[in-house]
């Protein structure tokens, strides 16, 4: 029973749908019924829509989030130990980190014109600033006794990074992963809207320009299945050994 | 040999420590200004000879941990020196180990690979067989294993002085390394710090709240006054193991402790 809870969570989205679509007299254009958008889903499932413009999102999505990740990681674990660098870029940083990646749609534009690049763009600025916020803040919290063995110990440069500061910072490293992917996801969405011709965003926008509404809430369905299926797969790290001692502590 | 414990280990010389505290919400609170001049050890001086176990009692609060910080160069002092087999102390060394008050066992190594940290090659065979004989030596042995959320306190802190000693250092500093664990488990840690005393021949300072703990365990035994601090009492312990406190010299060296604390209870 308690496995299928989350699939009868979907059930009974679906059923108030239904009820609500006919109690209301909504009209198709306005908002579609479950079954017809099930139908689009089924269309452009066959047709490989969904499979190419699904493709082409999480193509953007992990080059922008890699690209954030193998260099926003270690600037914040730079940053965490530098305290002149941090009073330095931090105000930098906590000024630009507000700015929607979407007020950077122009200017994304501009510079890499039309194509993958400004979307890749967008996600790189999305998951940059919040990964290293999350760093930073997490090597500031490393429990000062630890710092202290280390230095006893006489652990320096790569030795001290290496057996310390990472395995210590790599918990709050995969919550940040696990956040931020989904910020990414969210902002993909988005910039497909406006820079490019492929991917779940144009998808829906698409549709919305030849008025089929029940594709539109199927690209939304996907995106929300994609979604999940991200953080699933983020999960898995949190299961790995040397990030679950965080949460058995104590 | 005995020529050796006469020779001085650590000589502390006239140690001073003050925090400046600025802009802290304290400021709104003190009595004193914005720029909050906060003396916490004020001039303190003992000598202590090679192989001494010394055990450093005091009023909570008093400086013992700030004065173990400086003593094992992870602090300066204000003023004052620290000498360490007649030479200044310039840092932290890996002669010289501390066990800290808070847990200080990495949670994302396993016990084998904590008691290892220190080895220069820990997954060379003979530094395999070596970690092995700690984990045996603090009682450990099968939980080489077990990452330390796995282990109780007690093991956790057996762990740890294992980390300790298998750096075969001069000094190993203690600072209230059983104050968390209960009763039992802290007298019978009690015990195998006597046993470890007598294996190894290193000079041992240990901070504690526990009167009697510091009476079982002291050669000597060095009294703090509250803050700012300097030295009550300079007491040297010439008793056999064990000890039993409750007759003799030393149930009157426990009164005496007491009542120089200004605890008036019976006994």
């Amino acid at each position: 029973m308690k496995r299928f809870k989350p699939l009868l969570s979907f059930l009974a989205l679906i059923v108030l749908w239904q009820a609500g679509v006919v109690l209301l007299k909504v009209p198709d254009f306005m908002f579609p019924r479950p079954y017809a958008v099930a139908q689009a889903l089924y269309e452009m499932l066959v047709d490989g829509q969904l499979y190419k413009n699904g493709v082409a999102s999480l193509f953007r999505v992990t080059w922008g989030f890699y690209l954030a990740l193998v260099t926003a990681v270690p600037l914040g674990l730079f940053l965490g130990r530098q305290r002149s660098m941090r009073d330095f870029l931090n105000p930098l940083i906590q000024f630009l980190r507000p700015i929607s990646p979407l007020a950077w749609i122009p200017v994304a534009l501009m510079w890499f014109g039309i194509g993958d690049k400004p979307a890749i763009f967008l996600i790189f600025l999305s998951s940059f600033f919040p990964l290293v916020v999350f760093t930073t803040s997490s090597v500031l919290n490393i429990r000062s006794t630890y710092l202290r063995v280390a230095r006893n110990f006489g652990f320096e440069g790569k030795e001290l990074y290496l057996k310390v500061i990472l395995p210590a910072v790599l918990p709050d490293i995969v919550t940040a992963i696990r956040i931020t992917l989904g910020t990414a996801w969210l902002v993909i969405v988005a910039a497909e809207m406006i820079a490019v011709k492929s991917g779940l965003g144009y998808l829906i926008i698409d549709a919305r320009n030849s008025l089929r509404m029940d594709r539109v809430v199927a690209g939304m369905v996907a995106i929300g299945v994609i979604g999940l299926v991200l953080d699933y797969l983020v999960r898995f790290l949190e299961r790995m050994p040397s990030v679950t001692w965080s949460r058995r502590r104590r | 040999m005995e020529q050796e414990k006469t020779l001085t280990k650590i000589e502390v010389r006239e140690l001073k420590k003050a925090y400046i505290e600025r802009r802290t919400k304290k400021r709104f609170y003190s009595q004193c200004g914005a720029h909050e001049y906060c003396p916490v050890l004020d001039g303190i001086s003992f000598s202590i000879p090679t192989g001494c176990f010394t055990c450093f009692i005091g009023p909570s609060g008093c400086g013992k941990s700030t004065m173990f910080r400086i003593i094992s160069g992870f602090e300066e002092p204000t003023s004052g020196s620290v000498l360490i087999d007649g030479k200044e102390v310039e840092g932290p060394s890996s002669r010289h180990v501390c066990v800290f008050q808070e847990d200080g066992l990495f949670p994302w190594f396993t016990a084998r690979e904590n008691i290892g940290l220190g080895l220069k090659d820990a997954r060379s065979p003979g530094a395999q067989e070596e970690i092995e004989e700690y984990l045996e030596l603090v009682g450990l042995s099968g939980f080489g294993d077990h990452y330390p959320h796995e282990l109780s306190g007690g093991m956790r802190r057996r762990a740890e002085v294992a980390r300790a000693l298998i750096m075969n250092p001069d000094i190993l500093f203690m600072d209230e390394p059983f104050g968390a664990l209960d009763f039992v488990t802290r007298l019978q840690m009690r015990e195998e710090m006597v046993n470890v005393h007598q294996m190894f021949d290193m000079t041992i300072l240990f901070i504690t709240h526990d009167i009697d703990e510091a009476l079982q365990l002291g050669d000597k035994i060095i009294m703090l006054t509250d803050r700012p601090s300097k030295v009550a009492w300079d007491l040297d312990l010439d008793f056999p193991h064990p000890r039993d406190l409750s007759v003799g010299p030393l149930r009157e060296l426990r009164r005496e402790i007491y009542h120089r604390m200004g605890l008036h209870v019976a006994l």
